[in-house]
């Protein structure tokens, strides 16, 4: 219990620190923002842009304390303002609209890219040396390459000339979004490519650190102990070598989200996929200041409460930390 | 401890693992970190002598319609832009210019990470408990989001505020492991030998400690100029960049608005692309180089001796810091007084 609530702590740290940061950002930045959004956007109201300098903390509307705590009350609320793109809907709506495209379809495809990347290190740690050890500077290469360029390649291959899948979006433009299954095939059809590029650009990343892993641990005596017994080569394998290998591996994917969702954030805007990412470049093409600050805020949310979650499956996956914990 | 401490027992370490001197140690490097060294050394020249042999202006715009997108000839090696820009001359300014962004940042958030994983580990306490909170903090909180926040805000987003943003967020994870690193031998016997002999803390560190971990210092610079090139060359497609000069990320920044690919531009787009994979691959395989330096378990199977036709792995990998590096002089000296010198270091024991 301890650790868990030393981990928790720890990310209510991390939060504060994110919301910190969010707060003096634009606040330490020279110049005017309110006066450049206004210039930007004419056919704001005066209430608007009174409430704007309140958030971006121009024009002193109150000490310094009083705006933090504002903030604070505001951020706990979910009440991120009014947005300036997609004027008069407030921000948190827009969100509420894109999370779920990214969730989906990130999600997945990191699920995806972890097990069969784990799987394949597994495979590579065992046979160390072996064909599979051949393909590393390929995939090297794989992961070398811009996530960004890979992608536009191949929608330009695979999607423009041979018109194997959409270019881009997340479904048919003539659908109406619902609940019925010609709405969600389009989505699936339109969510194949983008998966298929992040899996590709993801995966030896896990194998590489999986295979690591797996060579040290094959090493360690109990493995040898375990062979030298005569236990057929599958039960060393997975259930000796490779479960204690998993460890760092799961540890490895709190820190990972990160990059993960960094990759997610390109990936939308490449497809002009209608996710958080995609809402993010175009609030960051036209200053669209609330939205760009709330958005950064979601995202450090999400992560964090993911890295909370990978902990507490630690706890029960890894009898070290609970023994730790006991003494 | 000031910033140049461990700057200048880095230059003054007798051998570096990763640059090695003489002949015979470039020969002991695993093929992998050759390959990427000598990849790594064609760019680096092209950028120094690149601005010097380019054919044109990289910002020149040759009204000539015929010049529009013309695929590569002998007047233009790669072809030109949609305005007729050289890509060849545009390719060669822009290696330089991200390869001094990647660079400067890789040394700025190196000697950041050093100086706190360092510090951390000395000071121990409550300074390590906030320093390591810092650092843990900024690792889990996900970075592009947060440059694209800081660079979104700032009015102009240049070299050095890319340099400095870029900095300021990429030296967590080397702080962490060096950190880990020094509590590991900082208790060794010739730590504790500088120790006994009257030492002041700062020569401790930068003659005994720092000298230590430089294969580790090399493989965490050599991913923060990794994340570096990867990130910068993300943020300028997404336009978070000086758009106005020419580096690997805005040349492709300016390929994909103005359609390169469906126009079928490929030695507009294709290029820039490739380059930064080849940087990034050979920066790779110099990581992988220097960790099967340090960790023999890791080298190429075919090393490793069959026995009965079993292949045969080292069971006790010597740590890095024994085998690249001789202790210095003081160590030596004393190293046959210390007890277990001999489990310390089984190289300098037995010699």
């Amino acid at each position: 219990m301890a650790f868990v609530l030393r981990r928790l702590a720890f990310y209510l740290v991390a939060a504060w620190v994110a919301l910190t940061v969010n707060f003096f950002i634009p606040r330490a930045v020279p110049g005017n923002a309110v006066e450049a959004i206004m210039g930007k956007f004419p056919n704001l109201q005066p209430a608007a842009a009174k409430a704007l300098s309140a958030m971006l903390g121009v024009g002193h509307p109150g000490s310094l304390w009083h705006q933090y705590v504002t903030y604070l009350s505001d951020v706990f609320r979910f009440n991120f303002g009014t947005d300036l793109l997609q004027y008069p809907a407030s921000v948190t709506s827009l969100l509420g609209e894109t999370i779920p495209w990214t969730l989906a379809l990130v999600g997945t495809a990191t699920v995806i890219a972890f097990l069969a990347g784990t799987v394949l290190g597994i495979i590579g740690g065992w046979r160390h040396g072996g064909w599979l050890d051949k393909t590393l500077p390929g995939l090297m290469f794989l992961q070398a390459i811009p996530y960004f360029f890979l992608a536009l390649v191949l929608i330009e291959l695979l999607a423009e000339r041979i018109g194997l899948f959409p270019t881009g979006q997340g479904y048919d433009g003539g659908l109406a979004p619902g609940w019925n299954w010609s709405f969600i095939s389009s989505a699936i059809d339109h969510s194949v490519l983008p998966a298929f590029t992040i899996v590709i650009t993801s995966l030896a990343g896990w194998m590489l650190q999986m295979r690591n892993v797996m060579i040290t641990t094959i090493g360690e005596d109990y493995v040898v102990a375990a062979q030298a017994k005569g236990l057929p080569s599958h039960r060393v394998v997975f259930t000796y070598a490779a479960r204690n290998a998993l460890l760092p591996q799961l540890q490895g994917f709190g820190l990972a989200l990160g990059f993960v969702v960094s990759g997610a954030i390109i990936m939308e805007i490449v497809f002009s996929y209608p996710g958080i990412g995609l809402l993010l470049l175009n609030a960051v093409s036209a200053s669209d200041f609330p939205m760009m600050q709330a958005i950064f805020l979601v995202i450090t949310f999400a992560v964090l409460l993911a890295n909370l979650v990978v902990d507490l499956v630690l706890v029960f996956a890894d009898p070290r930390v609970r023994a730790k914990e006991a003494s | 401890m000031t910033t140049a401490t461990p700057l200048t027992a880095i230059s003054q370490t007798p051998t570096i693992a990763v640059t090695p001197k003489a002949a015979g140690q470039w020969r002991r490097l695993p093929l992998k970190a050759k390959i990427g060294a000598i990849v790594l050394g064609v760019f680096v020249l092209a950028a120094v002598i690149g601005p010097l042999v380019m054919p044109y202006d990289p910002s020149y715009s040759n009204p000539a319609p015929s010049l529009a997108l013309h695929a590569p000839d002998s007047a233009h090696l790669l072809g030109t832009t949609q305005s007729g820009q050289d890509v060849l001359s545009q390719l060669l300014v822009g290696i330089r210019l991200t390869l001094e962004l990647a660079l400067s940042v890789g040394l700025v958030a190196t000697v950041l990470s050093v100086i706190v994983g360092v510090t951390a580990a000395f000071l121990g306490g409550l300074w390590d408990d906030l320093l390591s909170l810092t650092s843990n903090v900024f690792l889990v909180i996900p970075s592009l989001p947060l440059l694209i926040l800081l660079l979104g805000y700032l009015p102009q987003k240049g070299q050095l505020a890319t340099i400095v943003v870029l900095s300021g967020l990429g030296w967590p994870w080397g702080a962490r492991v060096i950190r880990a690193q020094t509590l590991a031998i900082r208790n060794r016997d010739f730590v504790a030998a500088a120790r006994e002999t009257g030492e002041r803390t700062w020569r401790i560190i930068a003659f005994e400690i720092v000298p230590n971990e430089i294969s580790l210092i090399a493989a965490s610079f050599v991913n923060t100029v990794l994340y570096a090139i990867a990130t910068s060359v993300a943020l300028a497609f997404i336009g978070l960049a000086d758009l106005n000069s020419w580096s690997l990320g805005t040349i492709l920044y300016w390929a994909q608005s103005q359609q390169a690919l469906q126009l079928g531009a490929w030695w507009w787009f294709v290029p820039p692309g490739i380059a930064v994979a080849l940087i990034g691959t050979a920066l790779v395989l110099l990581n992988t180089g220097i960790d099967e330096l340090g960790n023999p378990r890791l080298r190429d199977a075919a090393r490793s001796a069959m026995i009965g036709g079993h292949r045969q792995r080292p069971a006790d990998p010597t740590p890095v810091w024994n085998q690249a590096v001789p202790a210095g002089p003081l160590t030596r000296a004393l190293r046959p007084f210390s007890r277990s010198s001999l489990l310390d270091d089984p190289r300098g024991g037995r010699s």
